[in-house]
């Protein structure tokens, strides 16, 4: 791409923000965090995939959608069927009455595989799942959904249903899934241990580095037209129909690009935590996520990363010294961000941050080139 | 309707609407409504509120669905297109209440009317090239906002929100514009403009418009259809209209 | 599969999952006409509204606490001052909400949504600081204990026939509310034009107050009348709240009737096919049939047509 058209992709505060984070996640955390605290930071960045879908899907489009740990569940569990299977060959599991296949499946009297968990054998069939899998699904959703123009809250409602759904059933069927304790017990990737500290760091990274490619390609989506028509959906649906559009197909999209990021975080937390469970698939993991989108402000992709740190850091504060008041501060959050700061803590910093570093800055004498006031546009 | 058209055939007409009827259970909003609109016309459609203009309106871009009757647009049946294919084939609508994006420049505004790239992909890879920008630029002096278009649309006047809306018609350059109460809430001098800009814009194309405002319906008409009750009451240019004993009747009360 | 049954058994296991069906009815419908009230009527999705439901539970927990022991010789009446007890209570704590919460977001449906949400999550904390974790039951007076043989393979518990009676009672008079009087119609016109509405002399804002209000006091009062039924513990109000949107949703949202069809629709088919099922799947396999009912038919199964 040319210089300019670089340029218009990531104007100048959106690389400085960009630098900035890279900074905190890729150098400052890895020199002072112990690799506990480490691989924690980095189990809270796999939400962030979400709350990065959210903002695209939410901040920009208008669609709210209370049902994307569905998606970050789907990616998980695709990447932890891989990863059990590998822990279970038949040498590993000879004590069980049939050797070879999951230990839960053992317990619950299943005597050979399913059928759908046979391709979870081939590690480039299950990265394809990851994508696919999730993005299928989504794209089924959407176009049922978004073809009969249902949106707002009932589509919300109904995005929770269906996470409700998939919980209840993966509880259910606990002889396929594992049941409420989900898949545990996950050893290595291709021979490779996943729970050493180097892999803990390696993992850390890759799920950085995929992080920030996620970013990138939202950073596209927001500066495009496609963008902007999100925009304009969200504010005058009938308007962009009526200038030639098919509003169903863009919100078709944008909700799989959200669906995608989000499994992409749940493969990358099955890899880093060593498990997956339904416990992050439900109504209220699906609810938090967007919370923590909510925080970091709906329409600022990388206050979606700060605002996924800032509540899960919270989170384990809490649950650590006061667990009973974790509820109460939640509570209060979601009922804050929405009534107090709409906008979350990327509002707080274009109207506070931004203006004081400003002040300080013409305080200069020297030149740090021309100061231009952001375009308050889609921001 | 009267033997001007029925002599004409019926290519020739832009637009025909012939027996168009919408029922709201039981209700008919618009009744067995024939129209036909030529090619350049400007047809403005006049009524007490409630008599189905509107309607009329939603009809023909597909935001309301016909109980029966047929709108031909150039040779297309329109009763069995989306409303997004109604726009590509060259129908555009104003709304009665300026529909604008609020949150985007009026640059924004213009670019995302701009015909090109209408699909996912296409939206995702439009660049803002050196002809969109002459369009955008080119539409903005004519709707008189070519020194606003880096402001946030929310900072417009009424007035001007309802010009952003017509030029985001104008770009799209449709054969039928459908323009619904166009002046109303504006200033008389910005009545004038809009007269104005109405009369430069018809050169190619023809012009639908629903209006209250009787001065500035003589001043852009070509032709009048006076609806009332869903039907037509009457229908031809303005004199006879005005003078047409059942629409004093109606206008005038009992 | 119905070959290890006879006749007669079968008959009564459909008239026993029949009426476990009912049971679930008369909860469905006690907790989605509040929220269909509130939804309906002021396009508002409250969250809170099962925690709502629980509040009336506590209440009518805490009266029969008191009646028996300040008031034993009136115990076999406490009910019903609980209920009247219970819809104070969450009639004013919703109207309180409303006034510092909701009526900021009119405008923002979905925000209305997280803020609840937030609510909720509040409630249930409180309760379980106040109430504890474990569940709580109340006990019942006398005259709801046993059951009633209908043969002698069907038994139906006492309780059981007076939620649903209760039920039905509690329906006709909010079928009331809304149809016949003043607030009813007040709320039906600030619905279909607000403006309107206000012009010709409603208190829109006053009305919206008490709407919301009512629909979190029916819920109080279907929390009251649960407790006959099963025991309440801080989160016993989420368990139902997706079922109940979705009755709601698939009744039609503004139309009581719609709501208490699909409620039906929905619970007889799931203690139906829990018989047969485990629980989960029957579960799975209802809420999975109403979504994709839902996906096909959006505007749900009873609508009017209005104007978008
Ligand atoms: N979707 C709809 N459902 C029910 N009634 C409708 C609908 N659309 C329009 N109407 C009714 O049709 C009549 C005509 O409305 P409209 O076309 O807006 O009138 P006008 O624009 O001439 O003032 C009105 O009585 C209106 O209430
Ligand atoms: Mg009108």
């Amino acid at each position: 791409m040319s210089f300019t058209g670089l340029r218009a992709l990531l104007p100048k505060h959106d690389l400085r923000a960009l630098l900035i984070l890279a900074a905190i996640i890729i150098i400052v955390m890895p020199l002072f965090l112990d690799i506990f605290r480490l691989n924690l930071v980095g189990k809270y960045l796999t939400y962030a995939f979400v709350a990065l879908g959210l903002v695209l899907c939410w901040g920009l489009g208008g669609i709210l959608s209370l049902g994307q740990g569905v998606f970050f569940g789907l990616g998980g569990y695709c990447m932890a069927m891989f990863l059990k299977l590998e822990a279970s060959s038949p040498e590993q599991t000879s004590i069980q009455s049939t050797p070879g296949i999951p230990d839960f499946m053992d317990w619950n009297q299943l005597t050979e595989l399913p059928w759908f968990w046979e391709p979870f054998h081939s590690l480039s069939f299950t990265l394809l799942a990851v994508i696919a899998v999730p993005a299928l699904f989504a794209f089924i959703i959407g176009v049922a959904m978004f073809k009969r123009r249902v949106g707002g809250v009932y589509f919300a409602i109904i995005t929770q249903a269906i996470a409700a759904i998939l919980t209840i059933l993966i509880i259910g069927q606990q002889g396929y899934t594992g049941g409420v304790n989900g898949i545990t017990d996950l050893r290595t990737l291709l021979g490779w241990d996943i729970r050493t500290t180097s892999a803990q760091y390696i993992l850390y990274f890759i799920n950085a580095i995929l992080l920030f490619a996620c970013l990138l390609a939202a950073q596209v989506i927001r500066k495009s037209k496609l963008g902007r028509l999100l925009v304009a959906m969200r504010e005058r649906e009938d308007r962009v129909r009526f200038s030639g559009y098919d509003v169903a197909n863009f919100k078709i999209f944008v909700f799989c690009i959200a669906a995608v990021f989000s499994a992409i975080g749940g493969a990358m937390f099955t890899l880093q935590v060593g498990f997956m469970s339904p416990s992050f698939v439900g109504i209220v993991p699906s609810i938090e996520m967007v919370i923590y989108c909510a925080v970091g402000g709906r329409l600022s992709i990388f206050g979606a990363v700060y605002g996924t740190l800032l509540v899960n850091w919270a989170k384990t504060f809490f649950s650590e010294s006061f667990p009973e008041l974790w509820l109460f501060a939640m509570g209060a959050l979601f009922i804050g961000v929405v009534m107090a700061f709409p906008n979350g803590l990327a509002d707080l910093y274009q109207s506070y941050a931004l203006p004081w570093l400003k002040k300080q800055r013409l305080r200069l004498p020297a030149r740090l080139g021309g100061v231009k006031t952001p375009q308050k546009t889609t921001e | 309707m009267s033997a001007l058209n029925a002599a004409k055939k019926p290519k020739d007409f832009v637009l025909s609407i012939e027996g168009l009827t919408v029922s709201f259970d039981g209700f008919k909003a618009v009744n067995d409504l024939s129209l036909y609109v030529e090619e350049q016309e400007i047809r403005v459609i006049i009524g007490p509120n409630g008599a189905g203009k509107t309607t009329v309106l939603d009809l023909i871009c597909g935001r309301t669905k016909a109980t029966s009757g047929a709108v031909t647009f150039k040779g297309q049946n329109l009763t069995k297109l989306k409303e997004h294919q109604i726009v590509q084939v060259g129908v555009g609508r104003k709304f009665q209440n300026p529909s604008i994006y609020e949150d985007l420049t009026v640059f924004e505004n213009l670019e995302i009317s701009f015909p090109r790239g209408r699909n996912v992909w296409g939206a995702l890879f439009f660049r803002r090239d050196a002809e969109v920008i002459n369009k955008v630029n080119e539409i903005a002096s004519m709707i008189f906002l070519g020194d606003k278009l880096d402001k946030p649309a929310e900072l417009l006047s009424h007035g001007q929100k309802q010009w952003l809306e017509i030029g985001m018609l104008l770009i799209q350059d449709p054969e039928l514009l459908m323009l619904d109460e166009p002046v109303a809430g504006m200033s008389v001098s910005e009545r004038k403009l809009t007269a104005e800009l109405l009369h430069r814009i018809t050169k190619d194309r023809s012009v639908l418009v629903v209006e209250h405002d009787m001065q500035f319906v003589e001043d852009i008409a070509d032709r009048v259809t006076v609806l009332h009750q869903g039907k037509t009451l009457s229908e031809g240019s303005m004199e006879r209209v005005k003078s047409d004993p059942k629409v004093i009747e109606v206008y005038l009360g009992h | 599969m119905f070959a290890e049954y006879s006749m007669t058994e079968l008959t009564s296991i459909f008239a026993m999952q029949g009426f476990a069906g009912l049971l679930l009815f008369s909860v469905f419908v006690l907790m989605a006409l509040g929220l269909a009230i509130i939804f309906g009527q002021m396009g508002v999705i409250n969250m809170a509204h099962g925690e709502f439901m629980i509040l009336g539970a506590y209440v009518t927990y805490l009266t029969s606490l008191f009646f028996s022991n300040y008031l034993p010789s009136l115990f076999s009446g406490y009910f019903f001052v609980a209920m009247l007890l219970a819809f104070i209570t969450t009639f004013t704590l919703g109207a309180f909400v409303e006034w510092a919460m909701i009526r900021h977001l009119y405008k923002r449906p979905l925000d209305t949504l997280l803020a609840t949400w937030g609510l909720s999550l509040i409630l249930q904390q409180t309760y379980r600081t106040v109430f504890g974790a474990r569940e709580v039951g109340v006990t019942l007076p006398d005259w709801l204990m046993g059951s009633y043989a209908i043969t002698e393979l069907i038994e139906v518990p006492i309780n059981g026939i007076f939620v649903m009676v209760l039920t039905l009672f509690i329906t006709f008079c909010v079928y009331l509310l809304m149809q016949k009087s003043k607030l009813g119609k007040q709320t039906r016109a600030v619905v279909q034009n607000r403006a309107m509405a206000g012009a010709v002399g409603i208190n829109t804002e006053k009305v919206d107050r008490y709407t919301f209000g009512v629909g979190c006091g029916i819920a109080g009062v279907a929390g009251s009348a649960f407790t006959m039924i099963g025991s309440t513990g801080p989160t016993s109000g989420q368990l139902y709240i997706v079922d109940t949107f979705l009755v709601v949703v698939f009744g039609g949202a503004s139309n009581l009737l719609g709501t208490v069809a699909a409620a039906f629709t929905i619970s007889q088919a799931q203690s139906t096919m829990e018989f047969f099922l485990s629980g989960s799947s029957a579960k799975v396999l209802t809420l999975l049939t109403v979504v994709i009912i839902l996906m096909l038919r959006p505007q749900g199964l009873f609508t009017l047509k209005i104007r978008r």
